[in-house]
């Protein structure tokens, strides 16, 4: 009881010094760095991107394997149309890396749909474990740090991360019907129409030349109170990282 | 360091203003030209409809004319919805083409053809008043406010 009393009384002194010490800037979290060094060094060995047509039109079209033209990319509905172009994007990794699906240990995956139903339905024709994520536009990214933490910790030797999205179902799931005619002011976004996919394994003497992922850090929830529905960039400019102590 | 605290305020309110300076704006004097003359253009077709109803059948009572006009927008606004040209001249017209009954049309329309994947019950029929609902609820609370007014101040007649 006596050391229960002891340590709660020395619980707030210990904070007090962390806070006013080592950090001029004012922040509710310890300055702590929050960085993960993947010492085994995972790597990318494999990945695959299809994307729409207005996309594979701009600046970094050139950059994606795939082009839809059809949005509805011959199926019934576009968030049937999203799970194949899925679909094609995870098959293609896995062909990419030179692997075959059952290679594959766990699929970290995430899209932007209720349930995230692209990705457990996608999930559920491959036929492969998988963990969903929820990360909004950093999805992509976060899968990619996870994968990297459970490839460079040893559980699993080849991971697949995947995103996608649609511009036609994120509408409809977060905006108005389609053929609603409402005006957008000149800075509003579009919803990406594409899916990618990667997947990471360890290091070995097959996979040196592909890129590798060193280290990753989490970023804070940062709101610097912007309400326009529209302007998602605004919203999402300012960043707060810790990376030095 | 709560959302309130003066320092976040401050804060935020700068990087708004900054905001502010960077986001490109629509110039009001285009957009007004814009939606003034989609509305004009879409009231002076429901005018020509109405007198050209009335040349056909010169017995017609008034009210019934106007009837008919706003029907007939109404179901070209719908098929324009379906043919997936309403948001094209939507995009230029603004409040020129959703203040018009057209704009309600086409509210209903496109919410009910989003959603027909979901089913006739559960997709058309729940999701049909999705985007229309604040018009027709303020519709009928208001009206019920001037109907009471009108009530009180005149009576019962």
């Amino acid at each position: 009881m006596a050391l229960f009393k002891k340590i709660k009384r020395s619980q707030p002194e210990s904070q007090s010094i962390i806070n006013s010490s080592s950090m001029p800037t004012k922040t509710r979290f310890s300055p702590r760095p929050r960085i993960m060094r993947f010492y085994n060094m995972p790597r990318i060995i494999g990945r695959m991107s299809v994307v729409g047509e207005k996309e594979s039109k701009g600046p970094v079209g050139k950059y994606f394997s795939k082009c839809e033209t059809d949005d509805k990319m011959g199926e019934k509905t576009f968030e049937r149309a999203e799970i194949r172009m899925f679909d094609t994007a995870v098959r293609g990794a896995v062909r990419d890396a030179r692997m075959d699906i059952d290679d594959i240990d766990v699929m970290i995956s995430g899209d932007l749909l209720n349930q995230m139903t692209t990705s457990s339905y996608a999930a559920r024709d491959i036929g492969v474990p998988h963990i969903g994520i929820y990360g909004a536009c950093s999805t992509m990214t976060e899968g990619l740090m996870l994968s990297a933490a459970l490839v460079d910790s040893g559980y699993f030797s080849n991971v697949l991360c995947a995103a996608s999205s649609h511009f036609a179902t994120a509408e409809r799931q977060f905006r108005y019907p389609l053929e609603y005619g409402c005006q957008r002011p000149p800075y509003a976004q579009w919803t990406v129409t594409g899916a990618a996919a990667s997947v990471v394994s360890r290091t070995t003497t097959d996979t040196e030349r592909f890129p590798r992922i060193t280290m990753a850090i989490p970023g804070l929830i940062t709101d610097f109170g912007i309400n326009d529905l529209n302007n998602m960039g605004a919203a999402m400019a300012p960043v707060d990282v810790i990376i030095a102590p | 360091m709560s959302e309130n605290s003066s320092a976040i305020k401050a804060r935020n309110q700068q990087y708004n203003e900054y905001v502010e300076t960077v986001t490109p704006k629509t110039s009001i004097p285009k957009a007004l030209f814009h939606s003034f003359v989609v509305g004009g253009i879409t009231c002076v077709i429901g005018q020509g409809i109405g007198d050209i109803t009335m040349l056909i059948a010169p017995n017609l009572p008034k009210d019934m004319v106007s009837n008919i006009t706003s029907m007939i927008l109404v179901s070209v606004a719908i098929l324009l919805t379906g043919l997936g040209v309403f948001d094209v001249i939507a995009r230029q017209g603004g409040a020129g083409s959703f203040l018009p009954i057209t704009g309600f049309a086409n509210a209903m329309a496109s919410a009910s053809m989003e959603f027909k994947t979901e089913g006739l019950i559960f997709g058309t029929s729940v999701k049909l008043f999705s985007v229309v609902g604040p018009v027709v609820v303020n519709g009928v609370v208001w009206s019920t406010v001037a109907g009471l007014v009108n009530l009180i101040i005149l009576g019962m007649n």
